[in-house]
């Protein structure tokens, strides 16, 4: 892989400000941006509140259209919305997830989901919208399924992980969960027909994976690649055959591809691959950095 | 948790003399001086004995090691036995402590010294893991011991 060409430049448009504490965590609304729609991007934070941001048609910079307080007691550690933008659920230390609505200018607190021991992490709704999974310190990874009038339902506590579990995130296409985690490694969970989940596959250190915390995933646009970043300071590739996850076999097996090291010195935190093919990560070594495949794969 | 203190015996040193900065110091500007983090730290207070981590040999100047062109600070701690449970506790008062002592670039590293402590490779990922540092001070009972660490040298 190599590093993308000199005429890719990141310019910092904005900086929004507001938030009284870290902020952990930002997501773009789906179906905003373009088309005359105007961006919309939420934000969480230590403060224990959510922002929703907007885009100005006219001016082009954001302003805070909402700000969602006194439901969280903790920090708000993610945030994630549902793919049709309708809801935005997120995450807390406070060790519950949240699921709001927009109504009318504001935004409305509709669920509680409670469950896991301890901090929240991360969220992740599938493809669909029809499910929605969470996971924790506690080791454990929640799957809940979205019921009409905004209900939520446990189908499974998937445990497997030993220790912490920092990100999930459902495969782009197919109901396939993934989970990383303070163990080092990828877990990857499916059905087998009953809401029986279990896992499939451990990519661990013996899979050519990584040698401390996995902090997060993300899948390309086919979903036949996934980018992971790590505390051992690489991001790795991995690939797996798209025909047979579509196939709806659930134990499609991933495959070590590529590792990329030498780039950050100090923690991978984030790692996302864009649908044109960019893959972006951030470190603590305050260094944002995009990839590129070159023509030889 | 186990009843009683972890080490009911401490071997406590005499405070070493202190050094009174003269006015007209050259490191009395923005240069980051090993030992200015260390009068910081060390009188935090001990998480089981009424005793500075200095007096404990916890910490000495030692402890401290700074490399100014990368912006990095390394603290090493001793625990005083080998299977302190504490470790994880001493290593969130020096992170709270030097929260905002530094330039924002400034990143710090804490272990305990190697050799020290029978689980040190787990104590190190956690004391350097900043998702878990932020939730432990965000728990009312480590928030109220980390306080009291701190504070109770300034009574």
């Amino acid at each position: 892989m190599s590093l993308v060409d000199e005429s890719f430049e990141l310019k910092e448009l904005q900086v929004l400000e507001g938030h009284a504490d870290r902020v952990w965590s930002v997501a773009w609304k789906p179906a905003t941006g373009f088309d005359g729609v105007p961006a919309v991007l939420a934000s969480c934070s230590g403060d224990k509140t959510v922002r929703v941001w907007e885009q100005s048609p006219s001016s082009g910079s954001f302003q805070c259209k909402a700000v969602l307080e006194e439901t969280h007691t903790r920090t708000v550690r993610s945030c994630a919305w549902s793919p049709s933008g309708k809801l935005l659920a997120t995450a807390s230390f406070d060790a519950t997830t949240a699921v709001w609505e927009h109504v009318g200018d504001d935004y409305e607190c509709v669920s509680t989901l409670e469950g896991h021991e301890n901090e929240v992490k991360s969220i992740s709704w599938n493809a669909s919208g029809s499910l929605l999974a969470t996971c924790g310190r506690d080791k454990s990874v929640w799957i809940w399924e979205v019921l009409p009038g905004n209900e939520f339902e446990c189908v499974s506590v998937l445990q497997g992980h030993t220790q912490d579990v920092k990100m999930v995130q459902w495969h782009p296409n197919m109901d396939i969960l993934f989970s990383c985690s303070y163990d080092n490694t990828i877990k990857v969970w499916a059905e087998d027909g009953d809401d029986d989940w279990h896992c499939v596959q451990t990519l661990a250190e013996a899979n050519n994976g990584h040698t401390s915390t996995v902090w997060a995933l993300s899948f390309n646009a086919t979903g036949d690649k996934m980018a992971t970043c790590s505390d051992d300071l690489t991001l790795k590739i991995w690939g797996s055959d798209l025909l047979t996850i579509q196939s709806g076999n659930g134990s499609a097996p991933w495959k070590h591809i590529c590792t990329l090291s030498g780039y950050h010195d100090r923690t991978i935190f984030s790692v996302h691959w864009s649908r044109e093919g960019i893959i972006a990560s951030g470190a603590a070594d305050d260094a944002i950095r995009l990839f590129a495949e070159d023509g030889d794969g | 948790m186990t009843l009683g203190l972890i080490n009911a015996n401490p071997v406590v040193h005499a405070k070493k003399e202190r050094v009174a900065r003269p006015l007209d110091d050259p490191h009395a500007d923005d240069a980051v001086d090993p030992l200015e983090i260390y009068d910081i730290v060390r009188d935090i207070r001990d998480p089981e004995h009424p005793y500075s981590l200095e007096q404990l040999s916890v910490l000495s100047e030692e402890s401290i090691t700074v490399d100014e062109k990368l912006g990095r600070i390394l603290i090493t701690f001793t625990p005083t036995i080998q299977h302190c449970s504490m470790a994880t506790v001493i290593g969130l008062c020096l992170r709270e402590k030097l929260k905002d002592c530094f330039p924002a670039h400034f990143k710090v590293d804490i272990k305990v010294a190697p050799g020290s402590h029978a689980d040190e490779e787990a104590v190190n990922k956690q004391l350097n893991d900043k998702e878990r540092v932020a939730a432990a001070l965000e728990n009312p009972n480590l928030r109220q011991l980390v306080t009291e660490c701190l504070y109770s040298s300034e009574l």
